[in-house]
């Protein structure tokens, strides 16, 4: 019988130490901030830590509103009768609010031009001017119809685009074609950080956000079974799951930011506002951005053809209130809503032949239910198709990578 | 003592390799040559071998394999056979059960046919092992305690995997395999069905599992402090006096009053570990085919208090004029 006595090893203990500090050296330093959202007990609370706040402030910064315009009794549409939104802004607002757009969006080197024939400022023959009219719509639109969202804070070009030709976070739908012939894909169980890199479903953006018939709850609302049909089970559930952490994400909060997370079901005051905003971005991206798809270049579109859309991270950039709720739009009147056209009708012969927005129903994926791979979006008819290779040229024009 | 701080085994016995106790007539041997691992003798017995397979024992691997085989050449395909892939997205690949749409029935082999027979391969595996942990118990002349116990945690696998999804009429509502996919499911699983923190089961079964883990602590603890009184030996010292057996559990009649036995505290922590699984079990089997929404449930017991809304109420608004 061998009988051995082994001591401990010192190693051990620094070892141990070593190992302690690479575990901790992925999370945040304490102590976090805590604010109370919801009433008190149910855990409804939004989590901040102030050292990464300042950089979140330092990022969200609102540029300096434009010198007020002198008032003059001439609109903008008697001047330029072509005017199809803003014609009936005085002419020193009309001018202001351009200037203002051309700082919040077109790339500096460019400035106009960047929309604008300068020969004839009326022409359509730049895409990006008809892209322009469609998002002054979206704006007012949003600002009029969709308080419930933004409230009477608003949104302005500056929200989404912060100086950039495109917005930092746009999304196209996943192809899903990289798996071989026999394997039907599931849409999910892979690591993507739209769903904070979980192996939830990847594109719940095509889901719900282009889709306005694939239901987002799917808690009952009942103790017991029902029986009613349609009823959602377990894999439904993980494609809401999926948006959901896009919206975290986006907003850069947790659950209980919108939830009692005690009972997910239950409409908070917070809840019903993300309702809202998931219906008013699917009316953005029906109305305003899809019916771009003929007009828009190959590079703007993702490898099936569709426009790059807009989704919570779009406007939000990782804060619950975009711009921490700056009130930026009371400086620019002409985004709070439609204008009334100038008196004067414009008349008919001067109109320009507007390359008439192609009024482009999204080509809609079957509903989730059922399909296991729900968003595949065939490529849009004309221009864009098999347009295989987008090529990015904005920074952050990586869609669905960057989302 | 730093000693008995470590968490190796300080003192390896070495004594010359032993084949076990005599089989009864009929049975067959055990097989290997005996050998013995250093490093092993660290955390357990250095000896290594023999070992009794059996004809359980090798189609149980058989059929395990062919499971582990399937899961895991699907998981490979779904990264188009991408072996750099593969092994980076190891953790989030899975083989998923069937779409809702295909119910109890058949699908395709690529729309969840495969997680149906790795299913099927896998789960006549576990059954395979039971029985062979049960003949080996008979065989060996002791209790089938541990057969009992494995049989337990096969009651909530297949809960899991076959018993809730034929009881709810769908593939679809079973467990993936993946490691990231099943963690997900889980999770995707409790907010659909209202919170599994409010299921009663589920709770037991939280109460048994970290009860468990608190029994082995102090198990553990208690039986490495005497055993520089001869403590490991356990149930051989509990007819004398003055032994680390009564030390044992002397400490906790002082610290608490009342003290399990050498034999009753491994009962205790059979029943504890046993009932994790059972509870557990009880606990997924009632959630979406009795119960839809547990945190409602448990509003309707009194269970849960009903908060109240403070300032604006919130109603579904999909139910409100011009809701969409």
């Amino acid at each position: 019988m061998k009988i051995q006595r082994i001591p401990v090893p010192r190693t051990l203990s620094v070892l141990a130490c070593g190992l302690a500090v690479l575990v901790v050296s992925g999370c945040e330093k304490p102590p976090m901030e805590t604010v109370q959202r919801g009433y008190r007990g149910v855990g409804q609370e939004q989590i901040v830590n102030p050292r990464l706040l300042a950089d979140r402030l330092a990022a969200n910064v609102v540029p300096a509103a434009q010198p007020p315009a002198a008032p003059v009794p001439i609109l903008a549409g008697q001047t330029y009768p072509e005017l199809k939104v803003l014609g009936g802004l005085t002419l020193t607002e009309f001018n202001r609010q351009m200037a203002a757009i051309s700082k919040w969006v077109a790339p500096p080197e460019q400035g106009c031009a960047y929309c604008h024939n300068l020969e004839n400022m009326a022409s359509y023959e730049k895409y990006t001017k008809t892209v322009a009219l469609s998002m002054l719509r979206m704006t007012q639109d949003t600002n009029a119809q969709w308080k419930d969202h933004v409230g009477d804070t608003g949104v302005t070009c500056w929200t989404c685009h912060r100086g950039k030709a495109v917005p930092t976070y746009v999304w196209t739908s996943e192809p899903f074609d990289d798996q071989p012939g026999g394997m039907v894909p599931t849409g999910q169980n892979r690591a993507s950080a739209l769903v904070a890199y979980s192996s939830l479903p990847r594109d719940p953006l095509t889901a719900f956000l282009d889709r306005t018939d694939n239901a987002i709850s799917v808690i009952s609302p009942y103790a017991l079974p029902t029986g009613e049909p349609g009823r959602k089970g377990t894999k439904h559930a993980e494609w809401t799951y999926g948006l959901m952490m896009h919206l975290s994400d986006a907003l850069g909060v947790n659950c209980t930011h919108c939830h009692n997370s005690r009972a997910f079901y239950s409409w908070e005051p917070t809840r019903v506002k993300a309702w809202y905003a998931i219906r008013h971005v699917r009316k953005i991206n029906r109305d305003h951005i899809w019916p771009l798809t003929a007009v828009l270049p190959a590079y703007r579109k993702g490898p099936l053809g569709d426009p790059q859309r807009v989704a919570c991270s779009t406007c939000h950039q990782g804060v619950y209130k975009p711009l921490f709720g700056a009130p930026m739009l009371k400086d620019y009147p002409a985004l709070a809503g439609p204008i009334a056209a100038p008196a004067a009708a414009v008349p008919a012969a001067v109109a320009p032949p507007a390359p008439a927005a192609p009024q482009m129903v999204p080509p809609l994926p079957p509903p989730l239910e059922s399909i296991p791979p729900p968003p595949l979006l065939p490529p849009p008819g004309a221009a864009g198709t098999g347009g295989g290779e987008p090529k990015l040229t904005e920074a952050g024009n990586e869609a669905g990578a960057v989302l | 003592m730093p000693e008995y701080q470590n968490i190796f085994t300080a003192v390896q016995v070495r004594s010359p390799a032993y084949p076990g106790v005599p089989l009864g007539a009929g049975e067959r041997d055990r097989l290997g040559k005996p050998g013995f691992s250093y490093w092993l003798g660290k955390i357990g017995d250095a000896q290594i071998g023999p070992i009794y397979l059996g004809v359980t024992g090798v189609f149980s691997l058989i059929f395990g394999f062919i499971a582990i085989e399937i899961i895991g050449l699907n998981m490979w395909a779904s990264v188009d056979w991408d072996p750099i892939q593969f092994v980076r997205q190891l953790f989030w690949l899975a083989l998923e059960p069937p779409a809702p749409q295909y119910g109890l029935s058949i699908p395709p082999l690529a729309e969840g046919g495969w997680w149906l027979m790795a299913g099927f391969f896998l789960t006549t595996s576990i059954i395979l092992w039971w029985v062979r942990t049960y003949r080996r118990a008979i065989a060996l002349g002791t209790g089938t305690h541990l057969a009992w116990a494995f049989a337990a945690a096969i009651w909530l696998y297949l809960v899991l995997g076959l018993i809730r999804p034929v009881l709810m009429g769908s593939w679809s509502e079973a467990v993936p395999f993946g490691i990231f996919p099943h963690l997900d499911w889980t999770a995707a699983f409790s907010i659909r069905y209202g919170n599994l923190f409010y299921n009663p089961f589920h709770m037991l079964s939280i109460v048994f599992l970290y009860g468990a883990a608190l029994l082995f602590a102090m198990h553990g603890a208690t039986i490495l402090a005497v055993s520089r009184y001869g403590g490991d030996r356990e149930i051989d010292q509990v007819v004398d006096r003055g032994t680390a057996a009564e030390r044992a559990a002397l400490f906790w009649r002082w610290t608490m009053g009342f003290n399990a036995t050498m034999e009753s505290i491994h009962r205790w922590a059979y029943w504890f570990a046993v009932l994790t699984v059972i509870t557990g079990g009880i606990g997924i089997l009632l959630t979406g085919t009795v119960v839809d929404n547990w945190f409602l449930w448990g509003q309707k017991h009194g269970l849960v208090p009903v908060y109240p809304v403070e300032g604006v109420a919130a109603p579904d608004p999909a139910t409100l004029p011009g809701g969409m």
